[in-house]
């Protein structure tokens, strides 16, 4: 075997740590956008390994809906906290007031489209001129055909028809007045690429990725961590079992997924057996129509 | 493991849809709700089976207009490879998306079909891969079922295909393999009806074709992204260039040169993550430090002492134009030529390529969208370029309008003029 050989891990990483230095470089006013999902806790090393011993030239920015893990919350304060970095915290619950908004309501509500306002509102607050986030190509079919550099409207709006061709590992961050981009750097990643990459660097999660007893209501045919931000009907069944969770997003359109994966082999052993995909198996928000990421992308989502 | 990145070239009717949606599905990548998703859309095949080229169905935008944007890039593994597939729709206005897949592709699978053979549109795909340096191409002679698995019909099309390629293409590894992307035949798994073929079925051949000798390790280039300045206590003086080796092999104690301003110095360290490395090749992202205090700032190159390297503002490339908007001598654009961005100017269109024939068309006042063509170019700021053909890494730039910021072009570096040259001339 060759001497100079790079294991496919390294190549994805040093490609994401090009893309975040093209953002550093190329932009006045970045951002990451930080979830405290294993997606953007990835981002996270990775932009630790950009740009050590430097700080990074961004804050983390979290949009919380309010109605977010508790486990997760912890985990993104500790982190912003040990790494000395600057966390941006916006709440969905302020956006929801100040523009009047009005909360869905029923069976499958979440503020997980409201996000959207508050992450353009805090875009103009700041002026931010590009976010990275953590969205994977192999998510969903919208994804698959996301640029790298994704440019955006001032209403944050993604139009596939104005997408601008991306070459060999060049990225056009030229923008207009008003316009932003979305950098996405582990967009070549895969949900088992993440998993193998927390594994190697040894990258603590919050617990919830792996099993613990959870009292969860179901609901078509998932399971839903009870909460009071869920809607419930008297006649929902409600559970404890055995879960963990695949993505951490708003409690309210997460499922849980039946596991005993206590650690990363095992959780890494499940992904590798699982029939359904990612967001199949844990995203109420998907299942509402053929192209709910499409419009939602449309419409400014990440 | 590592990493092979290609991309699939045909038309709808060639079977690309029903490749990929093959590889993905014997590889057992498809998850049963991705399944679900399709049955329920209530398309199957005469076979009553699921249409596997749903799979990479595209977007309501694309449905409603019965088009195809772009590249869609899909995912799939074994263990001994990662896979990443670009792909691009192959129809002939599309010529911008192939060269965009290509672009960052070592292999290119061109379908041809059994029953037509080499075409147009073969030629085509086979060309533009070839323009982009794709170093291994793959024919799939599809739809074998349709031709009852004649080896005839398979060795007349290798034929054909071979005796164009000897006149037109620079690709040094052309591997054939017939196959049944419908049926599953030479796929993932081995044929039962095409005994007479004794090569690799197509996953076999993409697990083993060697990628690693693709990065260039010989031509040091190292564009610098950004400087890292921690200005603490702890790290009072120190001053970091991250950047990625596109190419060729850094190490400590190495004497250097930083383009263009042609200062002196030798690599203090090799760093990733604040851990210090031995060495660093192509295609790492690490952070150099300098021995001597030099003003070194984005865009800036830094290369090996010992290759004499000199920068320059004119040059001459292949050009594929990407925009509605027609191309003119005298336009002037943005050029982003790695993390360099500078103003430049299209003195003069040399000649348009037909794509078909890699026949060179004269009197080419305007390139339209699609078109590629032969321009020389004059930039503001001196870049540090290769050509194209030695080095991939460092010969490809892109051409993006001043108003708009849009990419309009993509371009690959045949020729340059360098600094001392001009000089002499004056």
């Amino acid at each position: 075997m060759n001497k100079r050989y790079l294991d496919y891990l390294d190549q994805l990483e040093a490609e994401a740590i090009h893309i975040m230095r093209e953002v550093a470089g190329q932009f006045q006013k970045p951002a990451l956008l930080f979830s405290g999902g294993k997606d953007s806790i990835t981002l996270v090393r990775l932009a630790e390994k950009a740009f050590r011993p430097g700080k990074f030239p961004f804050p983390l920015v979290h949009i919380d809906t309010g109605h977010n893990f508790p486990e997760a919350i912890q985990y993104r304060d500790e982190l912003a906290e040990r790494l000395g970095e600057k966390l941006v915290v916006r709440n969905v619950e302020d956006t929801i007031k100040k523009q009047n908004l009005s909360e869905p309501t029923g069976r499958y509500a979440s503020r997980n489209g409201l996000q959207t306002y508050t992450l353009l509102e805090t875009i103009e607050e700041f002026g931010f001129d590009c976010c990275i986030g953590g969205a994977r190509r192999d998510e969903e079919k919208a994804r698959a055909k996301e640029r790298i550099f994704s440019v955006r409207d001032e209403f944050g709006q993604w139009d596939p028809k104005r997408q601008r061709p991306e070459l060999w590992n060049t990225y056009n961050g030229r923008i207009s007045l008003g316009e932003n981009v979305r950098a996405f750097p582990i967009s070549n990643w895969t949900e088992l690429d993440v998993w193998n990459y927390i594994k190697r660097e040894e990258i603590s999660l919050p617990n919830i990725y792996f099993t613990h007893e959870r009292e969860c209501l179901i609901r078509d045919g998932k399971l839903m961590a009870t909460s009071d931000f869920i809607y419930r009907d008297p006649e929902d069944e409600v559970v404890t079992r055995k879960v963990r969770f695949r993505t951490v997003g708003d409690m309210t359109c997460t499922a849980a997924v039946e596991s005993v994966a206590y650690d990363i082999d095992t959780v890494i052993a499940e992904i590798i057996e699982s029939k359904i995909s990612e967001r199949g198996a844990t995203r109420i928000d998907d299942k509402l129509s053929e192209t709910a990421m499409e419009d939602r992308k449309k419409g400014g989502y990440f | 493991m590592d990493i092979l990145r290609f991309i699939t070239a045909g038309s709808v009717d060639d079977g690309k849809s029903t490749l990929i949606g093959r590889l993905l599905f014997d590889t057992k990548q498809i998850y049963i709700d991705q399944l679900e998703a399709i049955e329920s859309s209530g398309r199957v095949n005469e076979d009553g089976q699921v249409d596997l080229s749903l799979l990479t169905d595209g977007l309501k935008a694309e449905r409603e207009q019965g088009i195809t944007i772009d590249v869609a890039y899909k995912y799939f593994s074994t263990p001994k490879r990662k896979f990443i597939i670009a792909d691009a729709p192959g129809h002939i206005q599309y010529t911008r998306n192939m060269v965009t897949g290509a672009s960052n592709s070592n292999l290119s699978i061109i379908l041809v079909d059994a029953r037509n053979g080499v075409q147009e549109q073969t030629r085509r795909h086979s060309i533009i891969s070839s323009l982009l340096g794709i170093p291994h191409l793959v024919i799939c002679i599809n739809k074998m079922d349709l031709v009852g698995f004649d080896e005839k019909v398979y060795n007349q099309i290798v034929e054909d295909y071979k005796q164009f390629a000897a006149s037109k293409l620079t690709a040094k590894d052309i591997t054939f393999i017939p196959i049944s992307a419908l049926k599953g035949d030479n796929v993932v798994d081995r044929s039962e009806q095409m005994p007479w073929y004794e090569g690799p079925n197509l996953l076999e051949h993409l697990e083993k074709v060697p990628v690693s000798n693709d990065f260039n390790l010989d031509d040091a280039r190292f564009p610098v992204q950004y400087v890292i300045r921690p200005h603490t206590h702890e790290h009072h003086d120190y001053r970091g260039y991250a950047g990625k080796v596109i190419s060729g092999v850094y190490s400590k104690g190495d004497k250097v040169t930083v383009l263009p301003s042609g200062q002196t110095s030798t690599i203090k360290s090799v760093e990733l993550g604040g851990k210090e490395l031995e060495e660093a090749f192509a295609p790492m992202s690490v952070v150099l430090q300098l021995e001597d205090d030099v003003d070194i700032s984005r865009g800036d190159v830094i290369v090996k002492q010992d290759e004499n390297l000199d920068v320059s503002k004119e040059f001459e490339a292949l050009v594929c134009w990407m925009n509605n908007k027609p191309l003119k001598a005298g336009a002037k654009l943005l050029l982003r030529h790695n993390s360099t961005e500078t103003r430049a100017v299209v003195r003069q269109i040399q000649y348009k390529v037909d794509v078909n024939s890699l026949d060179n068309i004269m009197d080419a006042d305007q390139v339209q969208l699609n078109d590629i063509c032969r321009v020389q170019i004059k930039t503001a700021t001196p870049l540090l370029l290769d050509k194209y053909d030695n080095n991939r890494a460092n010969g490809g730039f892109i051409l993006i309008d001043e108003t708009s910021f849009t990419t309009v072009g993509a371009g690959m570096v045949e020729s340059i003029t360098h600094e001392s040259e001009l000089n002499y001339m004056i």
